[in-house]
């Protein structure tokens, strides 16, 4: 199939690069709209999940009790870790300079670093992108987190300080 | 390129580069629309699923309209006696034996 040697044959080149340039990048354009209109698709599939997930999910009125602390144990100014309300759902428990106990999940809203407690200037703070929140209420003082810190509900009976829930994100 | 100059189809790609802008704007807001869902909804705000739900709905409407819009005007028929891209159009010779 040498084009040389004057063969009505079409040479290699012809059979490998059959295709006419202009009206390749036309048939091409279109199919570039095409895959768009896909991606548009798969914008309202995600918003629909969004929306099965809120509407099957519904708010959760049960929370397991879990003894978190001996609040003796724990001096003004230094933490607790412990999981609530799963094993997986790390979370902190403060003991504030002023006295108070405050216990919020530990998980920054941003990226899900681990946020620490800085007693200096009594707030949490999330070492990774410099995000600082409220340590009364978890509320966002600075940062890229978007969301407050999920704040876990304390109960206190006797010497035992009993996570009893989280507060709902509206009542923050 | 030969195929370029033909009036009637450099009108029709000028329609369609149109409607790819038009289609890539609209995708942009679904984007930023299914992001701040998700935000709002981590956040706690379900009430907002719906409404963006139906919204970019409506967007996707909007690109599937500018979509058939692209394949009617890809699919018009030239006028008799126009010149079609001849396949030595490119950067390239491509020579017919």
């Amino acid at each position: 199939m040498d084009p040389k040697d004057g063969s009505s044959m079409k040479p290699v080149w012809a059979e490998e690069f059959s295709v006419h340039a202009a009206e390749d990048a036309y048939v091409q354009r279109r199919q570039f709209t095409k895959f768009l209109v896909m991606t548009s698709f798969g914008m309202v599939a995600g918003n629909a999940w969004i929306w099965l997930k809120a509407v099957t999910a519904g708010e959760r009125t049960e929370w397991p009790e879990a003894i978190v602390a001996r609040a003796s144990e724990i001096g003004p100014g230094t933490v607790r870790f412990f999981s609530y309300p799963g094993p997986h759902d790390p979370c902190i428990l403060v003991r504030r300079t002023n006295g108070e106990f405050a216990a919020f999940s530990q998980k920054c809203t941003h990226l899900s670093c681990a946020v620490i407690y800085a007693p200096a200037r009594d707030r949490l703070e999330c070492p990774c992108h410099e995000g600082y929140f409220s340590a009364s209420n978890g509320r966002v003082l600075q940062g890229p987190p978007p969301r407050p810190l999920p704040q876990i509900r304390l109960a206190r009976r006797g010497d035992d300080l009993v996570a009893v829930g989280l507060v709902p994100a509206e009542a923050e | 390129m030969k195929g370029l100059s033909n009036p009637a189809r450099r009108r029709r790609r000028v329609a369609i580069d149109a409607a790819m802008t038009m289609i890539i704007l609209v995708l942009m807001v679904q984007m930023w629309l299914l992001t701040a869902t998700l935000e709002s909804y981590l956040a706690g705000h379900r009430g907002v699923a719906m409404p963006a739900l139906l919204s970019t709905a409506a967007l996707f409407g909007v690109c599937a309209f500018l979509y058939r819009l692209v394949v009617r005007v890809d699919r018009m028929q030239e006028p008799a006696g126009a010149s079609r891209a001849e396949p030595s159009a490119g950067p390239w010779r491509l020579d017919r034996r």
